[in-house]
């Protein structure tokens, strides 16, 4: 941008037109590009060992080389892993419980995220005398390990009648998501102007109709950023997915566990990694897919208009 | 608003009945609906669940709860455990130097995603791909490349460098910083991904500003930006300081609390004597006394958070 | 939820009258390969009679399967048969009223006669009612060697433990490590009941365990047991892994040269192509003591006040302990049955040596049957914290032994 300026500022008639070419090797790119380059590594390692280890067959593996690229690649690990892998007598492997974690992920991941950009919004711009009080005990629950809570809200649902089904699983994953994602809503929206707000009530709009037209598009990196933690903890929950629901709900996750943590049985490490990678799946083109939202000026446009 | 409607109904009707002061209960009706699926979380779940675990631990509840009191028996032993101690000891170097490095590590990294570089989708999805995947296999998968034969000092000794250490899964007194490792690798990418829509919720304008006042580019992120950013930083401390407190899988999938009980926590603490040792009661203690500590860090920043005006 | 029982029951009323085909949901935690084929032999015999077997596998031993058992029973949804371990897990479970009184099918097949070592029996017993069935026997009181490795290190392979501490700086001479110790609590504590039984004796060994006497926690024999212990803590240095079958692993290959582990470890052994007798030798009670300990796995049956699944349940329990089931699922499982009138089909070196303390009757109840599990734990912490501190003296790992041993209840 700098360049830009002086550029411009030089009027000779000999200027080449348009931004000067930025030097592809110019200091700020070494440093910016070498930093994350770098970083990538210690970030990727645990990948390349993962991938490499579920492409090796288990003599292979047995010998201790973790970094080494496959003699022989096979893709049994992973044809095992999603279809042949035992999860006691049943041997279908991951694929049994894939649409189970579809069905519990989808209206767990709509309605956690609904509900926190609505309590974050109305936290931060229709605040009543205690609901800060009522926002500082949903913290609370962001810091208990939710082991401690299973028995309590075991006993709740078998009251309520909901023990065992996917209704009371969707319940229990909304609540627990509640008070990051209530946070994440909330910080975001303190930072937005008043003024806009305040300009939108003299227009004489009122609750919903600020949130749906004018907060939501403005806020879609951070909803972005909650739809990546609630897809992440719902897609990989294994301990809720199997105490509040029945056998024919168990999410992919059991099959996951099962494959993976056989205390006496034989370590099949090719066919762990393969599975764990399966699984990781989902989220990970989740993250990929969301980069388009992850866009600048969304805020600053609206502020400016 | 509501106060010079009624100012203005009374002026036209002077003989109507005197009007009563609105409603406080029904003004901000529909902000109150909308949050009533939080109220409702806070105090049934939350709140009535820590008050039901705070009951329980003055019990001798095993494997069932049940409402045999003891007193104070289980504090009593809790405190007199050298694993709890070690277990305190070890959250507490975990939890500053990962708040520390994870707000230095992410934020690093959303500040060099976010001046518009190529392949931008790729390095966030590295970055960010640990969160998704689940801890008992990328722990097994840390605990062999921090292993001293056929981990990374097994290759760097193969290369000739002999006398290379770099054991931290089974000496005691580092193993912290072991674990540490793989920590990071799993939480910055959020963290990251928080501070860069942070980032790009910055006004471009903010940025002219600052180039025009000739404040060279790192000292405009320490001095401008950061301190525009703080709902961030205490949202993401807040995520960092939640995943501190519930460090469990990572420490059994990579040391198993190991060597010995050197890398303990207080979560693990809770879960092993819970459902390990089917001790209830003695498990609700802990976490008992760790959400006492947990307040004890809060309430500070509460008092800070609301205790002054915050907008405008 | 009570509805879905209530309608399940129905169900079963009237598909009972085609022949009692009853559904059962069994929860387990053996979900690998080879834990698999066995349960299906269960799941094959159950079908047989007509009835169905709803598999419900979760992995992760006790702690992962425990909670998620007694949320199911809490949540007034529990499955029809659970497996725990022998011993004093599910004592609450039953004290609460909440587990199958099935007194009437131990009488019926006569399992205080055919269940061999009775102590497994009356693990299941509690005032005089029968509330589990025991299904098999799994021992730690093991050692394996690794034939290649003493025979690089060119010295016989020992017979017992005081050979086995007297060849091992020659194993050292040979860069193998003598022992093969994973990194996790219970190898260690379970490597110390081991070395306790084989160098305590058996008398010594019930006073602590059964009648939790502190004194002889104190006393000599116990204190020749932890000079032992740590001695075996030196000769373990020098290998680093976690999990118990890197440990096995390592002696398969020969880098390590015997590892204290339970019955378990065959299969290892068998998946890496090891022959018994060639490749690799056992030791049953160290070589020190011929005696076994019993612990393995039992199966209880949640109360579900619906007389159709209790009929069920009760049915399943007799097929359990019946002959051919028995012969078959345990072969499958590597395990040794519970009941002395059956054969295994088939049978290495190592497990006929097993079949014949058993037969003999030279066996004790497993520490987890004598010990709760909280006392397990404690002990699981304070083996392995001396496992790993060096600077912690045997004396004081005793004064804490027996201190813990006189809290246990």
């Amino acid at each position: 941008m700098v360049d830009m300026a002086t550029n411009a500022a030089s009027g000779s008639a000999l200027n080449p037109r348009g931004p000067k070419p930025k030097k592809v090797f110019s200091r700020a790119n070494i440093i910016v590009y070498g930093t994350l380059f770098v970083v990538a590594v210690y970030y990727a390692l645990p990948l390349y060992v993962m991938i490499v280890t579920s492409l090796k067959g288990m003599p292979e593996i047995r010998m201790g080389n973790i970094f080494s690229p496959p003699m022989e690649i096979t893709f049994q690990p992973w044809v095992k892993a999603w279809q042949e892998a035992c999860t006691g007598i049943n041997c279908d492997g991951l694929s049994r419980g894939f649409w189970n974690s579809v069905r519990i992920l989808i209206p767990s991941v709509i309605i956690s995220v609904a509900v926190a950009s609505v309590n974050g919004y109305a936290l931060s711009m229709w605040k009543f005398k205690g609901s800060e009080v009522f926002f500082t005990i949903l913290m609370i629950g962001a810091f208990i390990p939710y082991q401690v809570m299973l028995y309590p809200i075991v006993i709740l649902l078998r009251e309520a009648g909901l023990y065992g089904s996917l209704t009371g699983l969707v319940l229990v994953h909304v609540a627990f998501g509640m008070p990051i994602n209530t946070l994440l809503f909330r910080n975001y929206f303190a930072s937005i102007p008043d003024e806009l707000f305040k300009a939108a009530r003299v227009d004489g709009a009122g609750f919903w109709s600020i949130f749906f037209r004018i907060m939501l598009p403005m806020s879609l990196p951070i909803f972005v950023v909650s739809l990546i933690i609630q897809v992440t903890g719902i897609w990989n929950d294994f301990l809720f997915g199997v105490i509040f629901t029945s056998q024919d709900l168990y999410p992919m996750t059991v099959q996951l566990n099962n494959i993976v943590n056989s205390v006496q049985g034989v370590k099949e490490y090719n066919v762990n990694m393969a599975a764990t990678l399966i699984t990781g799946l989902v989220p990970l083109i989740i993250y990929f897919a969301s980069g388009k939202l992850f866009v600048r000026g969304i805020a600053a446009g609206a502020v400016k208009g | 608003m509501a106060l010079a409607e009624e100012a203005s109904r009374k002026t036209t009707r002077p003989d109507a009945a005197p009007i009563r002061r609105p409603n406080r209960w029904l003004k901000n009706m529909t902000g109150k609906v909308a949050m009533l699926p939080m109220i409702l979380t806070a105090l049934v779940i939350f709140l009535g669940g820590t008050i039901w675990t705070i009951v329980y631990s003055f019990t001798d509840s095993g494997l069932l709860p049940r409402l045999r009191w003891n007193g104070l028996a289980q504090y009593e032993r809790l405190w007199s455990s050298r694993k709890w101690l070690v277990s305190i000891e070890n959250l507490a170097l975990y939890g500053v130097l990962s708040v520390i490095l994870t707000l230095f590590i992410a934020f690093t990294l959303a500040a060099l995603l976010d001046r518009k570089i190529r392949f931008e989708d790729a390095f966030r999805t590295i970055f960010l791909y640990p969160f998704a995947l689940s801890f008992i296999v990328t722990g097994l998968v840390w605990q062999w490349i921090l292993n001293p034969e056929f981990g990374i000092q097994g290759i760097v000794r193969g290369m000739g460098w002999e006398t290379f250490n770099f054991d931290p899964l089974y000496n005691p007194n580092i193993v912290m910083y072991g674990l540490l490792i793989a920590g990071l690798w799993q939480g910055t990418g959020l963290i990251m991904c928080i501070m860069l829509a942070g980032l790009r919720g910055i006004d471009d304008d903010i940025w002219k500003a600052a180039r025009v006042d000739g404040i060279g580019t790192v000292k405009t992120y320490v001095v401008v930006i950061i301190p525009m950013m703080r709902p961030v930083f205490v949202t993401s401390l807040v995520l960092i300081g939640a995943g501190i407190v519930k460090l469990y899988d990572l420490v059994v999938a990579q040391t198993s609390g190991g060597p010995g009980i050197s890398s303990e926590v207080p979560a693990k603490y809770v879960m092993n004597t819970m459902f390990g040792g089917q001790n209830l009661g003695q498990g609700f203690a802990a976490s008992t006394m760790m959400m006492v500590m947990v307040f004890i860090i809060l309430i500070p920043w509460a008092y800070l958070e609301f205790g002054g005006k915050k907008r405008g | 939820m009570k509805l879905t029982t209530k309608l399940l029951a129905a169900t079963a009323i009237v598909s009972a009258g085609a022949a009692g085909a009853t559904e059962l949901e069994v929860m387990h935690w053996w979900t690998s390969g080879g834990e698999a084929a066995a349960v299906s032999k269960f799941a094959e015999a159950w079908d047989a009679t007509g009835n169905t077997w709803v598999d419900g596998a979760i992995a992760g031993g006790g702690d992962t399967a425990r909670p998620i058992m007694v949320s199911r029973i809490l949540g007034g949804d529990p499955p029809a048969a659970f497996q725990f371990n022998h011993g004093r897990q599910a004592e609450e479970l039953v004290e609460a009223g909440l587990i199958l009184d099935i007194t009437d099918v131990s009488e019926a097949e006569g399992w205080a006669d055919i269940v061999t070592p009775s102590s497994l029996l009356d693990s299941c017993t509690y005032d005089g009612r029968v509330f589990c069935v025991p299904v098999n026997i799994h021992s730690w009181q093991w050692m394996w060697l690794s034939n290649g490795a003493y025979a690089a290190a060119g010295v016989p392979v020992p017979t017992n433990w005081g050979e086995f501490v007297s060849t091992a700086p020659a194993l050292r001479e040979a860069g193998i490590v003598p022992l093969a110790m994973g990194g996790q609590s219970w190898q260690q504590n379970g490597a110390f009941g081991v070395m306790a039984l084989a160098l305590a004796g058996k008398e010594a060994w019930l006073a602590v365990n059964q009648d939790k006497n502190a004194e002889v926690a104190m006393g000599p024999e116990y204190a020749r047991v932890f000079e032992a212990f740590g001695a075996a803590r030196e000769l373990s240095t020098g290998l680093n892994v976690q999990d118990w079958n890197q440990a096995t692993a390592a002696v398969i290959e020969g880098s390590a040269g015997a590892q204290i582990m339970g019955d378990w470890a065959q299969g290892e052994f068998a998946v890496a192509g090891s022959v018994a007798g060639t490749d690799y030798s056992c030791l049953p009670g160290l070589g020190e003591v011929a005696l076994l300990d019993t612990g393995g796995d039992a199966f209880f049956f949640p109360v579900t006040g619906d007389p159709e699944i209790e009929a069920a349940q009760k049915e399943l329990a007799a097929l359990m302990l019946s002959p051919a089931v028995q012969v078959s699922f345990n072969s499958a499982k590597g395990s040794l049955p519970v009941r002395p009138d059956v054969d295994l089909t088939t049978v290495n070196e190592c497990t006929q040596k097993g079949l014949d303390l058993l037969a003999a009757g030279s066996t004790v109840p497993a520490g987890t049957q004598l010990l709760s599990p909280d006392t397990v734990t404690q002990l699981n912490d304070l083996m392995t914290e001396f496992w790993s501190t060096p600077s912690m003296t045997v004396a004081e790992v005793q004064q804490q032994y027996s201190d813990i041993i006189a809290d246990a209840d």
